[in-house]
């Protein structure tokens, strides 16, 4: 298999699940402003912050109010990390291996990326913006039933499914980020009414709120569901599960060693955590490291087959 | 209301399908007939399946702007076929199959002896003032001796209804992919008509392609490595070179999917590492081929490959200057160089071409100018071109300017009243002007496609057919009327 059209497949991946998981980062905001009483403030800052766009979105914008926010993170073609740019991206990589993937997902990715285009006004106004970011969440879901569904399993499904689950883990770990930071200024960080709540968006916004009651048959609290979302494999968005994946796809793939090794490196430093310390500042730090981890698998994997 | 020949008018035009007034020529009569039991709604119904399946399939061209990026444009497409009878195909087969036999021995020529000049058959001016021959080239002899393995020839046929080469495309020419998709959107649509007709295949050709280009290789192996160079999906044959990969089953790989080391071996990067590369189809031009031999700022092709080719290490199709013949000086001396290399006389004609750099010639086009189609000699998709009797003033003026300042690079030939065939214009027939570019391939044997790619001027009068240009096209149909 050529590495350029390695590479593109890989991209191709990576760019839809950010754009999904981008979509599920607003919504576990959008999550806690319905649930949180009028008095308090919900701050939007960090969700810049969590994908480190600081001073691309001061450029364009004085105040990091709602409708800038989400019109920055959605729609904004100037900003790399919007969802409108992530479907363009993957778009223009499937459009580069459209002889490779089914053309049915060519298709629905085209359709995506034009949905997106069209939603971008509407996502604006808090009545529409749970379904406009739900129809990329699913989108990405129908994307990746279909060549799971119709796709040789070669190198090629392999170079897919290693970029959807490299670039899962890291906007999982963002994800959660998110909780760490402070989204509520002037709350106190013990304040168990809305420390459950937030915890609740997190679990939803990953589609993770039920699996976890089964799984940990516990009460919302935090130790465990840092544990059910880090630590364990059972929830395909765990980061444990997409470590795990991403071994698999590389032992498809020629030369895995040296991918795999940077793998254990991350997992090693995840196995390690004792979630009970995991606090606010300490888990920014922790979920921070993982980050520059998964950017040394990243590298690893491009030098070995790019 | 629907198809009535009666009122089809063919004007001073041959017709490819009507001979007069309500009277079809023998091969076409069954699909007249057929046609004209059809109602306005099953017309439109014909239509619109032709335009859905054209969509589903994917076939598109791709048009370039700078506003918007690529563009891809679904393929324009006409639902009512053209028709040649077998018998009348047969001998254009065998006047296409000389013609480049002797184009592929004259460029072999060229570049190594160069016999025809020293013979006084072509000057040598018209070589050392050629853009597209290539000093590089000089004493190479490529596999089997044959430098053009693909070739595209454009027909057209004239009032009376003599056939003739208007133009040999012999560096990368396309369309071969359209002639094959047309042929199975007509058979999603028109089931029924296959049914009456004998008509001949032409799926066969990229497994003749496959075979020619297997044959090229420089190592005798079972299964040689075969790529499909393309300039990437901005061009506007994109479709076609990856298209023509997917049916061969080759690599569709881009300049920097290739490397060629210092053992003037070319191979691609793959997932496993380096892994050589036998044959290339390459789909781009002579100049951005190697930015070590040609243009420095090529992006689209591979540092070395000259090096490469001329070590014998890699076949190239076309070869690098097969464009030497591909002039359309060089075109008006075709029938001269099949005398000349084969001691035959031409099967096909060419039209009646001046060559602007013989003074006489020269004159005679300036005071014809506006009678003439004048072209540049090294031009293709319709640019740069003056038809005479449709032009302004300043239009013809600007050419006899651009004649006189270099005469080398023009021709002109006497406007030729292209054919027709009726064409469905919302539920009506009525006559549009047609060419017709079939494929040869050359490798140890040479093969015509059945038929070709029919390209059709959708715009009333007009005859320009290029795709980027408003130009249609149809299903080409030889047909058997002995079996």
């Amino acid at each position: 298999m050529l590495s350029r059209v390695a590479n593109h497949i890989y991209w191709m991946a990576r760019y839809l699940e950010r754009a999904e998981n981008t979509a599920r980062l607003i919504q576990v905001n959008t999550h806690l402003l319905l649930d949180l009483p009028k008095n308090v403030t919900l701050g939007w800052e960090p969700i810049i912050d969590m994908l480190s766009f600081r001073d691309t979105f001061y450029e364009r914008y004085s105040e990091p109010d709602e409708k800038s926010v989400i019109r920055f993170m959605v729609m904004d073609t100037s900003n790399p990390g919007s969802i409108i740019n992530s479907l363009a991206s993957a778009r223009e990589n499937a459009r580069i291996v459209r002889e490779i993937i089914p053309s049915e997902a060519w298709e629905l990715i085209n359709q995506l990326h034009l949905q997106a285009k069209e939603d971008g006004q509407s996502v604006l106004t808090r009545r529409h913006r749970f379904n406009c970011l739900n129809r990329v969440i699913t989108g990405n879901q129908t994307i990746t039933g279909l060549v799971g569904g119709t796709m040789n399993r070669d190198n090629a499904y392999a170079f897919l499914r290693l970029g959807r689950h490299l670039e899962r883990a890291d906007m999982t770990t963002r994800i959660i980020d998110v909780r760490s930071a402070s989204l509520l200024p002037g709350l106190a960080d013990d304040n168990a009414a809305f420390e459950n709540i937030q915890w609740m968006g997190v679990l939803k916004s990953l589609t993770a709120y039920q699996m976890y009651r089964q799984e940990m048959r516990l009460r919302i609290q935090r130790a465990d569901i840092l544990e059910f979302l880090l630590q364990r494999d059972t929830f395909p968005r765990s980061l444990s599960h997409s470590l795990g994946q991403i071994v698999k796809c590389v032992s498809e793939l020629p030369k895995p060693e040296k991918v795999i090794e940077s793998v254990n490196n991350v997992k090693k430093e995840l196995q390690s955590l004792d979630t009970k310390t995991l606090k606010q500042a300490k888990l920014h730090d922790v979920m921070d490291e993982i980050q520059v981890h998964l950017l040394d698998v990243h590298n690893t994997i491009d030098q070995t087959y790019f | 209301m629907a198809i009535r020949w009666g009122n089809y008018k063919t004007g001073p035009f041959f017709d490819e399908l009507i001979e007069g007034r309500n009277k079809p020529r023998p091969a076409a009569k069954d699909l007249c007939q057929y046609l004209r039991s059809l109602s306005d709604a099953e017309l439109l119904d014909y239509k619109t399946a032709a335009s859905s399946a054209i969509h589903v399939m994917g076939i598109t061209f791709t048009v370039y702007s700078e506003e918007e990026g690529s563009i891809d444009r679904a393929w324009p497409f006409d639902i009512i076929p053209r028709i040649i009878d077998k018998s009348e195909w047969k001998e254009v087969e065998k006047g296409l199959k000389q013609r480049v036999k002797a184009l592929n021995m004259f460029i072999d020529d060229i570049y190594n002896d160069q016999n025809v000049i020293k013979d006084n058959i072509v000057p040598e001016s018209i070589l050392t003032q050629s853009k597209n021959f290539l000093p590089e080239c000089m004493g190479v002899s490529p596999p089997l001796g044959v430098w053009a393995h693909i070739c595209g020839s454009d027909l057209v046929r004239d009032q009376h209804g003599t056939i003739y080469v208007l133009e040999d495309n012999l560096r990368v020419p396309s369309g071969v992919s359209y002639m094959l998709e047309n042929r199975h959107v007509m058979k999603r649509v028109f089931p029924e008509l296959f049914e009456k007709y004998n008509i001949l295949p032409v799926d066969d050709y990229p497994s003749q392609l496959y075979n020619m280009l297997c044959e090229l290789s420089p190592r005798d192996i079972e299964q040689p490595e075969i790529v499909v160079l393309t300039p990437g999906i901005f061009n506007s044959a994109y479709f076609e070179h990856a298209y023509l990969a997917q049916q061969m089953g080759a690599e569709l790989v881009v300049g920097s999917d290739l490397v060629v080391d210092d053992d003037d071996i070319v191979y691609m990067r793959t997932v496993e590492g380096l892994s050589r590369v036998d044959v290339i189809y390459r789909r781009i031009d002579d100049a951005f081929l190697d930015p070590e031999a040609f243009r420095e700022d090529s992006m689209l092709g591979v540092k070395g490959l000259m090096r490469a080719w001329k070590a014998g290490n890699i076949a190239l199709a076309n070869a690098p200057g097969a464009g030497v013949a591909d002039d359309k000086v060089v075109y008006a001396f075709v029938p001269d160089i099949i005398r000349y290399y084969l001691k035959e006389e031409p099967l096909l004609e060419n039209v009646p071409t001046y060559k602007c750099i013989n003074k006489d010639e020269r004159d005679y086009v300036i005071e014809h100018i506006d009678e003439m189609v004048v072209k540049p000699a090294n031009e293709s998709g319709g640019y740069g071109m003056l038809i005479g009797p449709h032009a302004t003033k300043a239009e013809r003026e600007k050419f006899v300017r651009l004649i006189r300042r270099d005469p080398r690079n023009y021709v002109a030939q006497p406007m030729l009243l292209l054919s027709t065939a009726p064409t469905l214009i919302d539920t009506k027939a009525e006559g549009r002007h047609l060419d017709l570019r079939p494929f040869i391939l050359s490798g140890s044997s040479v093969s015509v496609t059945t038929g070709g790619l029919t390209r059709v001027a959708m715009r009333k009068g007009s005859t320009v057919v290029n795709s980027s240009q408003g130009g249609g096209s149809k299903d080409t149909w030889i047909v058997d009327m002995e079996a």
